[in-house]
């Protein structure tokens, strides 16, 4: 009998370790689900994986240019729902060399009665081209507001490295605009610093 | 059992069905080198499964018939042997590095990057296709063209059911075509079969994919995932030509565009807007409001009878061009033309006793669109 | 065809305590609702589940039927494109998660403790919550078709901003509803992990287990490792629709492609957890009515814990069309085709346990069979979907749709049909009736092939899933898939007449019902008195 009370204690003491180890799992990997996405946003950049930019700017790179490559780089605007604005590039290509600092002019306009708040979100292609397009000045991402009728100019300054992959020749950067909504604004940016800083 | 036979065969239902045509079983060969190769594998690796099938399935069910407890088999006792199980560990292990080669060299192709010779832009929206030729300044959306009449079965089957739009991408063949793929709304799938382009379109970013199509053709295809109510109605109708009749094509699409831009600089008559209007809002705006007006609510609004919109056309307006953020509204700025744009609101205005009498000029909503 | 009955040799094992009145530590079980309200006995619950399980499976294959009527014909007969939507997505919910997750709990409750020698589960009054939690869970999902606005309508994987941005009001509440479910199976899977590493007989070692005892732990481990992930997913939903956060949303900084990277982190892993169990009912049932012992015992452990280990590296197979990077597609394509190294080696296992056998052809093993067949099938077509290029063709059509119906109908559900006929005899004391059983089985055996069979062409010649209507050239291969739908679907009505008339009565089975078969659970008398191993048995390792 006392045999058989040490036992039961024995596994008593054995049930109450394993569910405490499943517990400490199971805390572990709901926070492992909330890790994976600044995880997953560092592992984009890094990689270029869905044609992510870094949209931080980044310090020109004194680098010779490349005169035996030419790469054409696509500019693409694009609106979205609710957001009154417009948003027109200079000039919809440009041929570069890889190492060579180049500027485009982006315009911005509001075409309504109402001022408003848009950001202009950036995309890649090919992915594999995104960490290799350096940029030193940009309004990726940021949040912008436009008067009624306001116009605004700001230039992209972009470099390509030297180590953009031999294959590629054409790189695409999309920008699709998305109204900001003032009251959700605060709250999606912490969400995005969360998320591991800009995109 | 016999009743529901009968039933089954005396209905029209097997003869409204066409013929199923020579590869209405299989996967497509298609019309490009890749979905050439594409084909190749899948016939390899089916081929390879019915031999490893009848090898497996061979061996079960000769021990099934021969190992019969009713006719007096006496079990053995093995139930170990481990030659036999480092065997069929390394055996199917070398069949997949076998298949995982061609595949690897087909998947690289897939992937290349070089420079194209023209590239079209695919927008999904609910529920329709958006191709923009990228520096032709041609661009047009792509909406099913079958009646809804026929999906209710008020009216016969057309010959390409569910596979027809109201205008066709023109793609020249021999020549590399790129696609940027994007979306306006929810994630769709660009699918053409012959072509074995599949490929997502993510809002907010972008994709892209090739096609070099060796044999002119019409190539039908639909999106592939799940976008909403409207998902099975959102096909794909690709013209493949050669390529001086592509140019051709080109130069006169340009210029109907061209005619179409014209048409903000004239005063219009109140029909034919309404006219146009009709014709916009039935293939662009019937699937979510209904053709009467009537909407779906709460997801989509009723237009007939809607307060808001018969008494501010300013509000009207502006929600037309450009859409309702985080709803199914999406932004016609860049889609529609100032013609389409204006005959659609003054249309809505008048239809189905909306009866305001307001017409909108093009001129008018062009302007509001420039600057 | 009669069961072969055992001859009735006395017991290799005695059993102590047999019924429950003989413990005086019992109190006298409340009657009537509360009993099953507040019981905490393993097969009680057990019972609990499966009931619970096969209203779901009806309900879940209801809305099939609706999917399969509207797709008998070319045009829109029957409903409209919404509520179709909302079919196919409560169609998946509830078949995954209300009838073949808790069908799985409620064998591991009832037949774990059996099989190990334990008394109870580990933790028996979490045991009750955990059931109860479910048809609370469920009759949330449910009520949410009649919400305004309808219920779910993007599919059981709802893909992000179908879901998010443009879901119906009712989201909230499915969210909701999928948080519940997805508590009561954790909390299920710590209860059997905890039964099974502390409660087996003296004498048995973790080699010694029924390989469904075996299975299930390694599915436990898998919830564990997984439910929590789901559950972060709907919150971050959750958070996306009503805090204006936009983890899932482009505009505000987000990605929808990273909801299909954490969905399909857990998806696949799940995938799993509904298959591996019903390895572990195979094998325990071809080695019965062959009467040789399981070939490879060992290797059939290891293949199981490497399927699920590899099962967290494969994800990205479900999105070969997102746009990954050609790297990814090929690391995603190697590691799945790996996959079919430890599935091969079951497959062959099993079929070396029927070689030299002596084999019999009950019920039990007419489904273990047909799953061995069936699901081998599946596994081909998850081959050929392995291969990332020419994914490129199937993906989101209807051969993936045929896929995954083989691996989860005559996969998931013929291995939980097998596991009820093989216990049935234990659960109630007498055989289920074969020559009715025999019925359901090649009925279901000829529904089953009829309904998914054809939808391999369909999807070949190019028809998309989750469509409610089709062009013309896919109308043969939807009106043979409807027939077989009805087929299949009306047939399990004589799966449960059979349980009902074996509950009621028949032919009384011995305590060894089936002649091959030697695990624990055959050493007590049949029905199972409520309360058994109270003393734990002397384990003693079959000599082989």
């Amino acid at each position: 009998m006392n045999n058989e009370q040490q036992q039961i204690s024995e596994q008593r003491v054995g049930i109450r370790r394993t569910v405490g180890r499943s517990i400490a799992a199971l805390v572990g990997m709901f926070a492992f689900a909330f890790a994976l996405v600044p995880l997953y946003d560092v592992f984009c950049r890094i990689t270029g994986l869905n044609g992510k930019v870094d949209t931080t700017a980044q310090a020109f790179v004194h680098e010779n240019v490349d005169e035996s490559r030419y790469v054409t780089v696509q500019f693409i605007t694009r609106g979205s729902a609710g957001l009154p604005w417009k948003m027109d590039v200079e000039t919809q290509q440009v041929r570069v060399h890889p190492g060579q600092p180049t500027e485009v002019d982006f315009t911005f306009s509001n075409q309504s009665d109402q001022s408003n708040w848009g950001r202009a979100v950036p995309s890649v292609s090919p992915s594999e081209a995104s960490p290799h397009l350096r940029k030193m000045s940009c309004f990726c991402f940021a949040e912008q507001k436009l008067q009624a009728g306001e116009k605004l100019t700001i230039p992209l300054v972009f470099q390509l490295t030297h180590e953009l992959p031999a294959e590629i020749s054409t790189i695409t950067l999309v920008y699709t605009l998305y109204p900001v909504k003032n009251k959700v604004s605060q709250l999606s940016s912490q969400q995005t610093q969360h998320a591991g800083g800009t995109i | 059992m016999r009743s529901l036979w009968r039933w089954i065969v005396s209905s029209n239902v097997f003869l409204s069905t066409t013929p199923v045509h020579a590869n209405g079983w299989n996967m497509p060969r298609g019309v490009t080198d890749v979905s050439g190769e594409i084909y190749g594998l899948h016939m390899t690796i089916f081929w390879i499964c019915v031999v490893i099938g009848a090898v497996v399935f061979g061996a079960m069910f000769y021990s099934l018939f021969r190992y019969r407890h009713s006719k007096g088999a006496k079990a053995a006792n093995f139930h170990e042997h481990t030659t036999v199980e480092i065997f069929w560990t390394t055996i199917p292990l070398l069949i997949l590095v076998g298949i995982a080669v061609p595949a690897t060299a087909t998947l690289t192709k897939m992937y290349d990057t070089s420079e194209a010779d023209l590239d079209v832009m695919i927008i999904g929206q609910q529920w329709r296709w958006r191709y923009e030729y990228l520096g032709e300044e041609v661009a047009f959306t792509s909406n099913m063209s079958t009646p809804r009449a026929q999906i209710s079965g008020e009216e016969g089957f057309g010959e390409h059911y569910l596979q027809e739009v109201d205008e066709p991408l023109v793609l020249p063949i021999n020549r590399k075509i790129r696609f940027l793929m994007t979306s306006d709304d929810v994630i769709h799938s660009w699918w053409v079969p012959e072509l074995a382009v599949k490929q997502d379109t993510i809002p907010g970013f972008i994709n892209e994919n090739w096609v070099n199509i060796n044999e002119p053709g019409v190539y039908r295809g639909q999106c592939a995932e799940l976008c909403g109510i409207d998902h099975g109605f959102m096909p794909i109708v690709v013209h493949a030509m050669e390529e001086a009749e592509f140019d051709e094509w080109m130069l006169e699409r340009k210029e109907a565009m061209e005619q179409e831009a014209l048409g903000v600089d004239r005063e219009w008559e109140m029909q034919e807007l309404m006219a146009r209007g009709e014709t916009v809002f039935e293939s662009i705006c019937a699937s979510c409001h209904q053709s009467e007006g009537q909407g779906a609510p709460p997801a989509f609004p009723a237009l007939a009878g809607n307060e808001r919109l018969i008494e501010d056309l300013e509000w009207h307006a502006q929600t037309v061009i450009d859409g309702v953020s985080g709803t199914a509204m999406p932004s016609f700025r860049n889609t529609l033309n100032p013609v389409e744009l204006a005959s659609v609101v003054t249309y809505t205005r008048n239809a189905w006793g909306n009866d305001t009498g307001d017409s909108v000029q093009p001129g008018d909503i062009a302007k509001r669109i420039a600057e | 065809m009669a069961p072969k009955l055992p001859p009735t040799h006395p017991l290799e094992h005695s059993v102590t305590t047999v019924a429950g009145s003989q413990a005086p530590a019992h109190h006298a079980p409340p009657r009537g609702i509360l009993r099953w309200l507040l019981t905490t006995n393993h097969k009680e619950i057990g019972s609990l589940y499966l009931i619970f399980s096969l209203i779901m499976f009806f309900i879940g294959g209801i809305f099939a039927l609706v999917i399969r009527a509207e797709l008998f014909q070319p045009g829109l007969q029957l409903v409209n494109p919404e509520f179709f939507n909302q079919m196919t997505t409560m169609h998946g919910l509830i078949m995954v998660f209300a009838a073949v997750m808790p069908a799985f709990t409620g064998l591991a409750n009832w037949m774990i403790p059996l099989q190990i020698g334990a008394p109870d589960m580990a933790l028996p009054r979490l045991n009750n919550f955990s059931f109860w939690l479910l048809p609370v869970a469920f009759t949330l999902l449910l009520s949410t078709l009649f919400m305004p606005g309808g219920g779910p309508n993007f599919g059981w994987t709802f893909y992000a901003p179908l879901s998010t941005t443009y879901a119906p009001p009712s989201t909230t509440f499915f969210i909701l509803a999928l948080h519940i479910a997805g508590i009561s199976s954790i909390l299920g899977a710590i209860n059997i992990i905890a039964t099974i590493l502390n409660m087996r007989a003296p004498g048995m070692r973790m080699m010694d287990m029924p390989l469904f005892v075996w299975t299930w732990l390694i599915t436990a481990f898998l919830l564990i490792a997984v439910m929590p992930v789901l559950a972060g997913v709907i919150t971050m939903m959750l958070m996306d629709i009503n805090f204006g956060t936009s983890f899932f949303s482009a505009a505000g900084g987000g990605d929808p492609v990273l909801f299909q990277h954490l969905f399909w982190f857990f998806g696949h892993p799940e995938v799993y957890i509904m298959i591996l169990p019903a390895f572990g009912i195979v094998s325990v049932i071809i080695p019965t009515f062959a009467r040789k012992p399981l070939f490879g015992y060992p290797s059939m452990v290891y293949a199981t814990a490497s399927i699920a280990l590899l099962s967290f590296m494969v994800w990205a197979h479900h999105m070969f069309v997102v746009g990954l990077p050609l790297a990814a597609e090929l690391f995603f394509m190697y590691s799945t085709m790996l996959i079919a190294v430890p599935t091969g080696v079951k497959i062959f296992n099993w079929i070396t346990t029927l070689f030299r056998g002596s084999i019999s052809f009950e019920s039990p093993m007419l489904f273990s069979l047909a799953f061995v067949v069936l699901f081998t099938i599946g596994g081909f077509s998850g081959l050929m979907l392995a291969i990332s290029p020419a994914d490129f063709q199937y993906h989101d059509t209807y051969f993936v749709v045929a896929h995954f119906h083989y691996v989860l109908v005559p996969g998931a559900v013929f291995a939980i049909m097998a596991a009820a006929y093989y216990w049935l005899p234990k659960w109630t004391g007498h055989y289920p009736n074969e020559r009715l059983a025999q019925w359901h089985f090649w009925l279901s055996v000829i529904g089953v092939n009829l309904t998914f069979f054809p939808m391999h062409f369909a999807g070949l010649a190019g028809m998309p899933r989750r469509i409610p209507d089709y062009a013309l050239q896919f109308a043969d291969f939807n009106m043979l898939s409807s027939i077989g739908a009805f087929l299949f679907g009306f047939s399990q009505l004589l799966f449960v007449l059979v349980v009902v008339l074996c509950v009621r009565g028949g032919k009384k089975a011995p305590a060894q019902a089936w002649e091959g078969a030697w695990d624990l659970e055959w050493t007590v008398p049949s029905p199972a008195p409520l309360h058994t191993f109270e003393t734990p048995p002397d384990f003693k390792r079959p000599t082989l």
